[in-house]
């Protein structure tokens, strides 16, 4: 049963009021998802439920696995056919998946996997916001592998990051992990969807070799290789074993090596037309509040309070958090003093943060992890406190 | 009216706070354009014990989408009343169903019978929390009353539109005053 | 003749040897899947090989087909998908007993309840062969392997019990010696519409006879044909005297619903509740 309408603006806009949840499965709808497996976990449940509602409207296919290994599973073979694939899940699930996410990136096979963050860790807080899952959705599958994670504040951003989502990993043959939070999926918000000629939408792109001749990771056609679909008149082999080109297993040292570099070349080589980023009222700014997903709308709030106090604040909003943009921090405005870093988890992303951030500034973060979300006020009292301890 | 309005909807578990606190958005948000975020209890929580919807209803983007205190209160159980009548602020309103709840009087506290109102003059208790609506939209002018039976129209049981109307219409007539 | 019908499908890319020991079970298996889907003249390229982990699922890899290796015990899930998204391939999938009914049990049981139109061959040898001889959920009670040196003291599954109990619309046994009855087996079961299970007790001449000094893949072979009783004539033993036997056969040949065509009637369904958006 869906729990919200949607209507049309003067423009033939569909517009609507929704959660997270929900906005994200319309907007999949709109980047041409097809199939959705899934598993029943909280807080993730309702993208699932409207999935199943609305996707064999659309000529599209639904199926409830009976466990996450196997919702991972089944979108990567869906996507071997050449449609658009999508799970979602929650931290404990998140944690199941990895077996096929790292399948997934070693194969190079599109797919968008939404990991709605709750407190952890194991069952953790079930209904609780937290962005504890950030290193996990680069480091939780074994072995060196390239992902993509996207982060988004407000439901507005999930339309936005979840059609980005499908079209990043369409473009560079990669899962994509949309690392949404308990606070943005369960918020309802007025949100406006793209008109189909507003939106760019990729799809993969195709080889015109000749069949006999097609190599599914082939490197002469650059680091991202042309994908074809199980079914056609390409036929070939994947395996979850490091591959030579044709997909056979190899352990010869350089095929190995090759082929790692690779992968993580074909999206370290696009940092910069993945980092997807905003600044807000930095030019002037002393004091640099960053955060990414939920948090951002608090920090934004105490920016907003902070100035009227006189306060030099300004706000840096990663929406991409996978791969990590190095660029962005290395030109940060040279009156920024005082970085603080918000995140729902005990200091993960300030980690890179701390890496890359060479020159000499007071560099702290703002953490919270009680499930509970942070308010303006808190990260507010804290830049105040922090103030006045300096001064 | 003021430009920025914290709401929380509170009661048990199956009072249709929920369904409220989404309507309520849907007609700020869409019709009467304004700013809204609506969140609301999950899980156990949800389905017993002291449920709540929350809105915050602004003229300029809302940043922080969790109310901390609340500018309205409406409490249809005792549990909610005792567990958030501490958040009011002060020269919040609080509206009480005195039916089903023990309260203590001041200035902005408003009493009223809502589920006895919805049982003997709508004839169906379960539209005590569209009366609710009807009560809130007329003391408090924070939604209009078109967008808000706009809104309940679109989300109800097909063939209820008569009833829910009457229940919405009903709450917005009410004559009340604060009970000091 | 029958070499004529392998060699076609063989991967022209492919360089040989393949990966199985002199005298293992698995490559009689692979070549009755062959001669099944040339018999019933699916096209290669909509013929989707899909398997496990283990020594067994290594076999797409040699053969001329659309094919995915997957993660251990995952094969029916990942065919689960392929099937949902293009229900107009044939999806034949080979797995092992420990890939199959171990670590892949939970996807085993659930693909035989959604009888979803797929055909799993279970390349049964009750060990684990690529690890090193450890003790798998078919081997019987008694016999030996690496982590069971005192004797195995679990009992085993019945791979076709199971999937019949589970809901499969097909399922039967044969052998890796009775070859030629194991093909019909596979064509029948990819013939028929919804799940499959195809029970092949295949002998591993390595380690499981490492382990039970079973002797060469010839005395594996003569065993396994002794011990072989038809479903007629177990009828009529005691299970004392069952104990021993490979009871070969078709154990359910039934018609439930199909999973992607129910689906698709369902999407028939979805298509005529779609409403237009109202203007705002």
């Amino acid at each position: 049963m869906l729990f919200y309408k949607l209507y049309k603006d003067e423009q033939g806009r569909k517009v609507g009021f929704l959660q997270g949840n929900e906005a994200c499965l319309e907007a999949a709808l709109i980047a041409g998802l097809k199939f959705f497996a899934g598993y029943p976990i909280t807080p993730s449940s309702e993208i699932a439920a409207v999935a199943a509602e609305k996707l064999p409207m659309y000529g599209g296919r639904f199926i409830q696995m009976e466990d996450e290994l196997s919702s991972m599973a089944a979108i990567v073979g869906a996507s071997m056919t050449g449609k658009k694939t999508m799970t979602a899940t929650s931290g404990p699930g998140f944690s199941l998946k990895q077996e096929n996410l790292g399948y997934a990136c070693l194969n190079e096979v599109p797919c968008v996997i939404v990991n709605v963050q709750r407190g952890g860790p194991s069952t953790g807080l079930p209904t609780q916001v937290s962005q504890g899952d950030v290193m996990q959705a680069k480091w939780g599958s074994h072995g060196d592998h390239p992902i993509i994670a996207l982060s988004p504040s407000s439901v507005q951003e999930v339309v936005e990051l979840t059609i980005q989502a499908f079209n990043f990993a369409e473009q560079y043959r990669n899962p994509v992990v949309l690392l949404m939070d308990e606070t943005v999926a369960h918020m309802r918000e007025k949100i406006v969807f793209p008109l189909a000629e507003e939106t760019e939408i990729i799809n993969r792109h195709h080889s015109e070799v000749d069949p006999q001749k097609y190599k599914p990771f082939d490197t002469s056609f650059g680091d991202i290789p042309p994908f074809e679909n199980f079914g056609s008149e390409y036929r070939y082999f994947i395996t979850g074993l490091i591959h030579d080109e044709y997909g056979y297993p190899t352990t010869k040292p350089l095929e190995v090596k090759n082929l790692l570099d690779r992968i993580h070349r074909k999206i370290n080589d696009h940092t910069q037309q993945l980092s997807l980023f905003e600044q807000y009222q930095t030019e002037d700014a002393e004091t640099l509040i960053i955060s990414y997903g939920s948090p951002v709308r608090s920090c934004l709030g105490a920016m907003e309070a902070g100035r009227k106090k006189g306060m030099k604040i300004g706000v840096l909003q990663l929406k991409t958090i996978w791969p990590f943009n190095p660029e962005i921090f290395t030109k940060l405005p040279s009156k920024i003093k005082n970085i603080y870093v918000v995140e729902l988890n005990m200091g993960q992303l300030i980690l890179e943060i701390e890496r890359v951030i060479k020159r000499k500034v007071n560099i702290q973060g703002i953490n919270k992890y009680d499930g509970l979300f942070i308010s303006d006020q808190e990260i507010l009292k804290y830049l105040e406190q922090q103030q006045g301890k300096k001064s | 009216m003021k430009n920025f309005y914290e709401i929380r909807l509170s009661g048990s578990g199956g009072q249709g706070l929920i369904t409220m606190g989404m309507i309520m958005g849907e007609a700020a948000a869409l019709f009467d354009h304004k700013y809204v975020v609506q969140t609301q209890s999950y899980g156990p929580e949800a389905r017993g014990g002291a449920c709540k919807a929350e809105l915050i209803i602004s003229n300029s983007r809302v940043n922080n989408p969790k109310p901390i205190t609340v500018d309205i209160l409406l409490t249809l159980s005792q549990p909610a009343y005792d567990k958030y009548i501490p958040d009011v602020k002060p020269g919040g309103i609080v509206i009480i169903d005195s039916s089903l709840v023990k309260y203590k009087k001041g200035k902005g506290v408003y009493p009223l019978p809502i589920t006895t109102f919805a049982e003997k003059d709508i004839g169906l208790k379960v539209t005590a929390n569209v009366v609710a609506l009807g009560i809130i939209c007329s003391l408090t002018k924070v939604v209009s009353y078109n967008a808000l039976e706009r809104a309940l129209l679109n989300r109800i049981p097909p063939g209820t539109e008569n009833i829910n109307k009457k229940a919405l219409s009903f709450g917005k007539s009410l004559k009340f005053k604060d009970n000091i | 003749m029958m070499q004529d019908i392998i060699h076609q499908y063989l991967r022209p890319s492919k360089k040989f040897p393949h990966v199985w020991c002199p005298g293992c079970g698995d490559g009689i298996v692979l070549s009755a899947i062959v001669r099944a889907i040339h018999s019933l003249g699916k096209s290669k390229n909509e013929t989707v090989l899909v398997s496990g982990i283990g020594c067994s699922s290594r076999a797409p890899v040699y053969v001329d087909f659309p094919a995915l290796h997957g993660t251990h015990g995952r094969a029916l899930a990942f065919a689960t998908g392929i099937k949902m998204a293009n229900p107009e391939l044939t999806v034949v999938v080979i797995t092992g007993d420990g890939d199959g009914l171990a670590i892949g049990g939970n996807h085993f049981i659930h693909a035989c309840r959604r009888n979803i139109d797929i055909t799993a061959v279970v390349f049964n040898n009750s060990i684990y062969g690529m690890t090193g001889g450890q003790y798998s959920p078919t081997m019987k009670v008694n016999d030996y392997g690496a982590t069971a040196p005192y004797g195995n003291i679990e009992r085993p599954f019945d791979v076709c019990d199971l999937a019949s109990a589970a809901g499969a619309n097909f399922v039967a046994r044969a052998t890796a010696y009775h070859a030629i009855m194991l093909e019909k087996f596979i064509k029948m079961g990819i013939a028929k519409k919804g799940l499959s299970i195809i029970d092949v007790i295949t002998p591993c001449p390595t380690l499981y006879s490492f382990y039970n000094k079973a002797g060469k893949n010839i005395d594996m072979m003569e065993s396994i044909r002794d011990r072989t009783i038809t479903i007629q004539k177990a009828e009529q033993l005691s299970d004392a005297e069952k104990e021993d036997k490979i009871v070969v056969g078709i154990f359910a040949n039934r018609d439930f619903p199909e999973y992607t065509g129910i689906y698709s009637d369902l999407m028939e369904r979805a298509k005529r509740s779609v409403k237009d958006e109202e203007l705002l």
